[in-house]
């Protein structure tokens, strides 16, 4: 049988990053020549990532697709399938079946600029696009970058984030919960949406692409709408339980829309028109 | 091709089983076991129950397993092989006694299975699948195709459909398929030409309930209604009603290792589990069993006619009869007709 959507590809784990507390990249290259000469994807597609006789899971692609011959995934250990994957080890052989679902129109995006605001963990979905503009950097104007975790061991991507720091064309601002800072901390200390007021970034041909746990993108929302930015220039990208990953094992959709193949990116304006499901 | 109708006296009807038999042809019928009637691979034609109105399950598990391998993987300390399924390995199997509104439901499975692009597990099953239908010439209070759009003497789905002339009665057969056909090639003497047979006078007497239109419509109006929570009270969120349903397609993938080797299943799930939406982190978008509810009925009769024109649902009336906390389908459907916010 040459099409069993239910066949993964075979994937070696070439380099483990560990992140934070619980929290690991790892990157993945195919095992066969012909798997990763056909692969492609593009920045906010996800797939399923499974350990042999555990099971799988549903993560994004966490690097960026202008980097090619592998892939990287972020994930905290929260489960049984992401519990085995943090216990493997750079060789170790796991599999990978995707891309799905529905990228960020980074095309669509060209000379404008680029708000992200993310938090926690939900940088790695973001991570893809961000590196997918910087790598094309010439054609969008400003990025600006507003990461907040709870504490400063929290933050994920800590190299990457001194890089973007450093860059002339990126304007980074992190920040901590109150309380998570250390005494050397030299970002903001103050809870994502707050942080996202104080920074007032204008909405003038601005796309803002938000991601973080539900209460810090309930919070959010409002302030770029009150800074008067349109339902449709405003993106996240969602996550619900998934099996299938391609719309028939009936558990991630949100109404009528599947987060697997009708997102998991998604606008404002299309958020408001589905029941607050996720 | 058109339907052509023949008739097969009743004391033939063992025989065409005889002759499938000896052909060494794999047949599920209604069987009664521990009295309840259930589809069974069965040798014999006495072994077939007679006078039941429903089996308790759908023929559903005959083509749609509950689980079923999708892949089989054998590691070792370098390396992992992983195998693919192979389709034709699914055997032919002859599916006797099925009732018009199950008839229906391999079509609704099919659509589903098939949304965006091929599925070929299933359709191998199908395509290795003889439907042998039987009308329905008696229906219960929990029955209700003719409000879905099927009725007792529905050929749909059937690749030959026998209706029972008036009880003790001999059998019209309807041949509306190419695997009909073939079925009646293998025992051309008992095919008998019909004369002209209204089949209708023989079939259940069962009214329309509802207007399914009019509920599908209403469905895009009261998402936010109470009545979701009042009409869920009851449920238990056991999933009997997914697992008896003949259209409920909702699946897990799930490994099971023994040492070395190993295997992926695909699996029968319900919506009516929380289990179903968990996440990792605890969150569950469907946390309530009322949401659970609306989901279901959300599913059936609103997200699936809108992607795939046609209803969830085959009136056969399994969730309502399995449910042990007494939850009526058809109950809840004549009142989201009328339902508001």
């Amino acid at each position: 049988m040459n099409d069993n959507p239910y066949m993964p590809y075979l994937m070696r784990i070439e380099k483990i990053t560990y992140e934070a507390p619980g929290v690991k990249t790892l990157m993945l290259k195919f095992v066969k020549e012909e798997d990763e000469k056909k692969f492609d994807f593009e920045a906010g597609q996800f797939g399923m990532y499974s350990v042999y006789g555990v099971g799988e899971s549903a993560f994004c692609i966490a690097s960026s697709p202008t980097r090619k011959g592998y892939i990287e995934c972020t994930f905290r250990r929260a489960g049984r399938v992401t519990n085995a994957l943090s216990n493997c080890e750079e060789g170790n052989l796991i599999g990978f079946r995707g891309p799905y679902g529905r990228s960020f129109p980074v095309n669509e995006w060209k000379w404008k600029n680029l708000l992200f605001i993310a938090g926690g963990i939900a940088l790695p979905p973001m991570r893809c696009v961000i590196w997918n503009i910087l790598d094309l950097r010439d054609n969008f104007k400003d990025v600006t970058i507003i990461y907040g975790a709870r504490s400063v061991s929290d933050l994920v991507y800590k190299r990457e984030l001194q890089d973007w720091g450093s860059r002339e064309d990126v304007r980074l601002i992190t920040t901590v919960d109150p309380g998570g800072e250390t005494p050397d901390w030299k970002g903001e200390t103050g809870f994502v949406p707050a942080i996202v007021e104080k920074a007032a970034p204008s909405p003038d041909n601005t796309i803002a692409i938000v991601c973080g746990p539900p209460v810090m993108i309930k919070y959010t929302f409002p302030i770029l709408s009150k800074r008067g930015f349109a339902d449709e220039n405003i993106f996240t990208t969602l996550e619900n339980r998934m099996k299938c990953g391609f719309g028939k094992c009936g558990r991630c959709n949100i109404g009528k829309m599947y987060v697997c193949k009708d997102g998991p990116v998604f606008t404002l304006a299309q958020l408001k028109e589905l029941p607050d499901e996720y | 091709m058109n339907t052509d109708k023949r008739l097969i006296r009743k004391d033939s009807l063992e025989n065409l089983f005889d002759i499938l038999r000896k052909k060494n042809k794999i047949i599920y019928a209604p069987v009664s076991k521990n009295s309840k009637i259930i589809f069974n691979k069965v040798e014999s034609f006495q072994e077939i129950a007679t006078g039941y109105v429903q089996t308790v399950q759908s023929p559903k598990e005959v083509y749609f397993p509950r689980f079923e391998t999708v892949l089989e993987y054998t590691m070792s300390k370098d390396n992992i092989s992983v195998e693919s399924v192979n389709p034709d390995d699914i055997p032919e199997v002859i599916l006797w006694g099925v009732r018009p509104c199950d008839a229906m439901g391999i079509g609704i499975l099919s659509a589903i299975f098939n949304q965006d692009f091929d599925d070929e597990i299933y359709n191998k099953h199908l395509s290795h699948l003889t439907v042998l239908g039987f009308s329905c010439n008696k229906a219960d209070e929990y029955c209700f195709c003719t409000s879905v759009g099927g009725n007792p003497g529905n050929t749909e789905g059937s690749d030959i459909l026998f209706t029972q002339l008036g009880e003790n009665g001999d059998y019209l057969a309807e041949i509306i398929t190419e695997k009909g056909w073939s079925v009646v090639s293998l025992a051309e003497g008992l095919f008998e030409t019909a004369g002209e047979i209204n089949k209708n006078q023989f079939l259940a007497d069962l009214p329309s309930m509802f207007e399914i239109d009019e509920i599908r419509k209403n469905l895009e109006n009261i998402y936010s209604s109470e009545l979701w929570t009042e009409q869920s009270l009851k449920c238990i969120g056991c999933g009997a009603c997914a697992y008896v349903c003949p259209t409920c397609a909702c699946f897990d993938l799930q490994d099971e290792a023994h040492g070395k080797l190993g295997r992926r299943l695909r699996c029968w799930d319900s919506c009516g589990f929380s289990l179903f939406t968990l996440h990792a982190s605890g969150h569950n978008p469907r946390q309530l069993q009322s949401q659970r509810w609306r989901q279901r009925i959300m599913h059936k009769f609103s997200y699936i006619p809108e992607k795939l024109s046609v209803f969830g649902c085959t009136g056969c009336g399994r969730c309502s009869r399995a449910c042990p906390a007494d939850m009526n389908i058809l109950e809840y459907l004549i009142s989201l007709q009328e339902a508001t916010i």
